[in-house]
């Protein structure tokens, strides 16, 4: 599970270093060149390509909303309209969607990395008779695709008086069996014999979860974090099917909606959706070898 | 099942000790298990059990046995749920596997900028839903859209209408989740590819075999526990599909891009018919699960 981002590059430097022992070394070494200069250029074409959605957003969003869709297609807006970002905030309450999604989302992964990483300690560390059984029973539900159950969850919210609440998506999305499953897969992987010392010196259970145990375990910490931070902040069903109220609207939802209502503000839209992604941006670059690593653990295992 | 103290369970001091294990696992446990348990365990249950019950929103629950499944193989609204389903799955899985493997080989080694491309795949698919369908809506745009100026720059006299055609909306679903999904599994493909050791290729190489052969021969067995793991979330997935749907056709046009867990939604949720919704989950999860235990048997089979 090693950080595939960083390390991949020697097998190949290694046999173009080996070429010129071998007898045809130089027309291969010839060939190695062209072939170089050839995935580059193959490269750069397909990275490019995967970039234009971002780069036609970026550049529709200091658009005039009729400059968007011209033939030929400009990529570059003849003049920047950078007041678009500063329109938008008197135009949507964009400033309550941010404030919501910060706030579900900082809520809820402060509760998942909590409720998950104590439980992965049970589930990891402590013997006792039946734990395997209802560890099976966490991961049968992870298989269980979510929209197999979201109509009995609803129905229990609806009893409970908790549709339209912010409270429903955090109950809902806090307690997930993902997060135990991660950090029960990363605390397997200390060794058991740290946590027995710590016993014989007297620690309590709790002692060696804070004290040894949770210090050591901050890149898959960081991992869960991260991934339970963008997945809570891109999710779209949850406030679509429990939040009817604007006020309590997410950035996603409330885009969406946006879109729904105003679908000719090409690009006011577009200054939405760069705004509603510079936040994944840079929590992604701040923590990119995380998210990697946590792929990586959850799911080559 | 792992016992706490083997040998010594019955003294009373092993007891002791084991229920003190007990309550220990079970207090670290707890607090994530309440809210599991009220709010995924049990609604996985009762999913089950709905399926067998009439019961609207306004209405007590009966038992009808098998009547929402009758009623559900004839309703065409199911059908044609089921055939979008597939037909995304079809399209979906194939061409994202494709992709992220053929994007995994190439970026599997030094290059200046590698880094750079590496995240450049991976950001679609953290980058929010909405954003994506909203931005590939206009992309697909069918008169002044990037996508269709460019076909027709290229001497595609009549470019299909995507997302405002019953036939192209689903093609361009497919197109817009592939893009989003590949660097996802191109992750787990470079990672697979790390496991490879360099040795085989350097061998193959002084045997003169050709960088083709050397895929073929070697990378591709080699990587067949990390594709048999993308093929089967690629699988789930791809039946799961709700959000992206939703967001970029709501269904339509028409019924043409109609998805199950759409129709579950529309029908549990937005009409109240909790019996009849859980019945087409059902088929959803069976679907699922009988795709697992296929691509399981399957890869048992080839390693043998």
């Amino acid at each position: 599970m090693t950080a595939t981002a960083t390390t991949p590059e020697r097998r190949d430097g290694s046999y173009t270093g080996a070429a010129p022992v071998r007898p045809r070394a130089p027309r291969r070494r010839g060939t190695a060149v062209a072939g170089r200069i050839a995935l580059h250029v193959l490269l750069t074409i397909l990275g490019l390509a995967v970039m234009v959605p971002f780069l036609w957003m970026v550049m529709s969003s200091l658009k005039l909303d009729s400059q968007v869709f011209t033939v030929p297609i400009r990529w570059i807006p003849e003049e920047f309209h950078w007041d678009n970002y500063t329109r938008i905030w008197v135009r949507i309450p964009l400033a309550t969607y941010l404030k919501n999604s910060l706030f579900l989302s900082v809520v809820i992964t402060a509760l998942q990395v909590l409720t998950g990483s104590f439980a992965a300690y049970g589930f990891a560390k402590v013997r006792f008779p039946g734990r395997d059984t209802l560890f099976i029973a966490y991961v049968a539900t992870i298989a269980v695709p979510w929209q197999a159950y979201m109509v009995p969850q609803y129905i229990i919210m609806e009893k409970a008086g908790l549709v339209n609440t912010h409270l429903s998506l955090i109950l809902l999305q806090a307690f997930g069996a993902f997060g135990v499953f991660l950090m029960r897969q990363y605390y397997l992987t200390i060794p058991d014999e740290l946590c027995e010392a710590a016993r014989v010196d007297g620690l309590s259970e709790y002692g060696i979860w804070a004290r040894i145990v949770l210090p050591l375990s901050k890149p898959a910490l960081a991992s869960l974090a991260l991934l339970t931070f963008v997945n809570t902040w891109n999710d779209y069903m949850g406030p679509f099917i429990y939040l009817t109220s604007n006020d309590l609207w997410t950035v996603q939802i409330g885009l969406r909606s946006f879109v729904g209502v105003y679908d000719s503000e090409y690009a006011m839209i577009m200054t939405g959706s760069v705004l509603s992604v510079l936040p994944i941006l840079t929590v992604f670059l701040i923590g990119q070898r995380y998210f990697v690593q946590g792929i990586a653990t959850s799911g080559l295992k | 099942m792992v016992s706490t103290t083997a040998p010594a369970a019955s003294t009373p001091r092993a007891r002791r000790l084991s229920r003190r294990n007990t309550l220990a696992g079970w207090s670290f446990i707890l607090p994530n298990f309440i809210g599991f348990a009220a709010l995924t365990l049990v609604p996985v249950v009762a999913s089950l059990a709905l399926a067998f019950m009439k019961w609207n929103s306004y209405s007590t629950p009966e038992w009808v046995g098998l009547d929402n499944f009758r009623r559900m193989v004839d309703n065409a609204n199911f059908w044609t749920a089921l055939y979008n389903t597939t037909y995304y799955a079809v399209g979906h899985v194939p061409l994202t596997l494709v992709a992220a493997l053929g994007f995994a080989v190439l970026l599997n080694r030094k290059l200046r900028g590698v880094r750079f491309f590496r995240t450049a795949l991976f950001f679609p698919y953290i980058t929010s839903l909405v954003a994506v369908a909203v931005v590939w809506n206009m992309l697909f745009s069918p008169d002044a859209g990037p996508v269709n100026q460019f076909l027709r720059a290229v001497g595609v006299d009549s470019p299909p209408g995507w997302t405002t055609s019953t036939t192209w909306a689903m093609p361009a679903l497919i197109i817009t989740s592939v893009w989003r999904d590949m660097g996802y599994y191109m992750v787990l493909y470079l990672a697979g590819l790390q496991t490879i050791p360099g040795e085989l290729y350097e061998a193959a190489e002084m045997d003169g075999a050709s960088a083709w052969e050397r895929f073929w021969h070697i990378t591709l067995p080699s990587l067949r526990p990390t594709t048999f793991f993308v093929l089967i979330m690629l699988t789930i997935s791809s039946f799961k599909v709700f959000d992206l749907v939703q967001v970029m056709t709501e269904g339509g046009p028409g019924r043409s891009t109609l998805v199950l867990s759409q129709l579950i939604f529309r029908e549990g949720i937005e009409q109240g018919r909790f019996g009849y919704s859980s019945a087409i989950a059902m088929v959803l999860f069976v679907v699922v699960l009988l795709i697992t235990v296929v691509q399981f048997r399957l890869q048992q089979r080839k390693e043998r």
